[in-house]
């Protein structure tokens, strides 16, 4: 955490110059006239709001923020898309949201409620995560398939479960879990936890499991990559602080942030 | 009801019941400062049950509760929470015994221990199973070797999920029971001969009956709604493990109709099997 700090700390001195002119008017349309926004002027409080998965980098993009911004302050509402957009679109305060995927986006742009519109600033997709050392020898998605073995699955319901089905759509394998589980954390902890075998979650979750679990990459898995995007809100409180945090996110350190927590850059 | 209240209550609603009595003295029965966190209480309760009611989709309900999955969920359950009954009543009532009649240094801990599940957030309850009884848990992976028996996962484990949160209910109902019934009924038993365990068997056991059976309905209803502990311990597969709260915890997250739908159906069974063990219950409390 701290080597990330010190990284971002450093690449920061370059992207406070430059980040309200270039990145955030691609983010923002409409930013233009504000492009003078500078460093020093920004004040007050930026609200996130910002899928779960994107809890531990957005925090650590957070710190950076305030770092380089002092007299700011980032406070985040991390949780399920899907709920932040209805809590966005039934009038929560919030300057940025940040979605796991374009489908809870929309349900935020259709209401009219993001400004300008929404750009993918990271992706992610499944990988298998299995326990430490690989003892079963998991080495596809079709060993998953295998008799012996124990593998739970997020439900269908859920977006974890979405992707995963969408997989095993593409590929026609099929794959009889033991459980399926309500959320990724939950699928994710049963392996942790060494109760199942294996299972299907996010390439994040694997890399935020650290040695607990071990990752096993798969090429089907580019049948179901969740775009990320992340937008201004309409009726954002403090939207000139709010553009120069999108413009964080999608710099360089927000990338290398962003990537050291296992997301893909679009 | 005190003679008192007797007298204070006009001879007209006294007729109906004595509890028509007091409700119908504005002045003396129930003093409004009572009174009004009284209905906003009841009003706290019944209110979201009756939107639920209300909110229904009624002219979609036969579709959706005729669909296979929901009565599979639905017989999983009540089949789990008879089974989880039946667990806290073997082992259940002789602790309450135990503790209600055996003096031993640190009965207070262990009584505080026992309803620790209680209060416990079941996920946490469901967490701690997996540690014990899991296939990498300290008393599981014995379980697992010795005999190849892994209970996440499992029909049983669902059932042991439920038992590991609802028994406290019945042990504290029939341990209270024990402490109230008049222990000369033992002692005579005794006198004429019985060992402990006759008498516990013929006399203390049909003393205490409608405690045990307020409290067996208690833990029945609360492994019925089971949530956090079974997801967590026994996972949720259709069929095995998805009881009817898992059922409407994942419809809830893509279809709220079909998730009211189910919770009719929860709440129908509950109020079904309360209503129906109704007369036990208000002789033991």
């Amino acid at each position: 955490m701290t080597r990330m700090a010190g990284v971002g700390a450093a690449a920061l001195l370059t992207l406070s110059a430059c980040s309200s002119s270039g990145d955030s008017s691609a983010a923002d349309p409409a930013s233009s006239g504000s492009g003078s926004a500078s460093a020093g002027q920004l004040s007050g409080t930026v609200t996130v709001f910002a899928a779960a998965s994107l809890t531990e980098s957005f925090t650590t993009l957070g710190e950076e923020f305030e770092k380089a911004h002092p007299g700011t302050k980032v406070t985040f509402n991390f949780g399920g898309s899907d709920s932040l957009a209805a809590g966005i679109n039934s009038g929560a305060p919030a300057d940025v949201f940040a979605a796991a995927s374009t489908k809870t986006m929309k349900l935020v742009t259709d209401e009219g409620a993001a400004s300008g519109e929404p750009v993918t600033f990271v992706r992610n997709q499944l990988e298998i995560a299995t326990l430490p050392g690989n003892p079963d020898k998991i080495a596809s998605l079709k060993d998953l398939a295998g008799p012996d073995l124990k593998v739970v699955l997020c439900d269908k319901e859920v977006p974890c479960g979405a992707a995963t089905q969408k997989v095993l759509d593409a590929t026609g394998l099929k794959v009889t879990p033991v459980s399926y589980e309500q959320d990724v954390k939950g699928a994710l902890t049963k392996v942790e936890l060494k109760e199942a075998d294996a299972s299907l979650v996010y390439k994040t979750d694997v890399h935020a499991a650290g040695d607990k679990v071990e990752g096993v990459e798969f090429p089907e898995a580019a049948e179901a990559v969740n775009d990320y995007p992340i937008a201004l809100l309409k009726d954002a409180p403090n939207a000139a602080a709010a553009k120069a945090f999108i413009a964080l996110v999608r710099s360089d350190t927000g990338r290398k942030v962003l990537s050291e927590a296992g997301f893909l850059t679009p | 009801m005190t003679p008192e209240e007797r007298t204070a209550a006009p001879p007209a609603p006294r007729k109906r019941s004595p509890r028509a009595g007091t409700w119908a003295v504005g002045g003396r029965g129930v003093p409004l400062p009572l009174l009004l966190p009284a209905l906003l209480g009841l009003a706290f309760l019944l209110v979201p049950l009756l939107a639920l009611l209300v909110r229904a989709p009624w002219s979609g309900l036969p579709e959706q509760l005729t669909s296979a999955g929901v009565w599979q969920a639905l017989r999983l359950s009540l089949i789990c929470a008879t089974a989880a009954t039946a667990v806290s009543l073997v082992i259940g009532v002789p602790l309450a015994w135990v503790l209600a009649r055996v003096e031993f240094p640190g009965r207070g801990l262990v009584r505080a221990l026992v309803t620790l599940p209680l209060v416990l957030p079941p996920v946490v309850g469901g967490v701690a199973l997996l540690m014990a009884l899991g296939r990498n848990g300290i008393v599981g992976r014995w379980l697992d070797s010795w005999f190849g028996v892994t209970l996440p996962f499992t029909t049983a484990g669902v059932v042991l999920a439920e038992a590991f949160v609802a028994m406290p209910f019945l042990v504290i109902s029939v341990e209270g029971t024990l402490r109230a019934a008049d222990r000369r009924f033992e002692e005579a038993a005794a006198t004429l001969g019985a060992s402990r365990f006759t008498a516990f068997r013929r006399v203390t056991l049909p003393l205490i009956a409608p405690g045990i059976a307020a409290g067996a309905v208690l833990a029945w209803a609360r492994a019925l709604g089971e949530f956090g502990a079974t997801i967590t311990f026994a996972g949720n597969f259709p069929g095995r493990t998805q009881t009817m709260p898992l059922a409407v915890y994942l419809a809830l997250q893509s279809d709220p109709e079909a998730a009211i739908a189910l919770s009719l159906v929860l709440l129908t069974v509950s109020v079904a099997v309360l209503a129906g063990l109704r007369d036990r219950w208000m002789t033991a409390s």
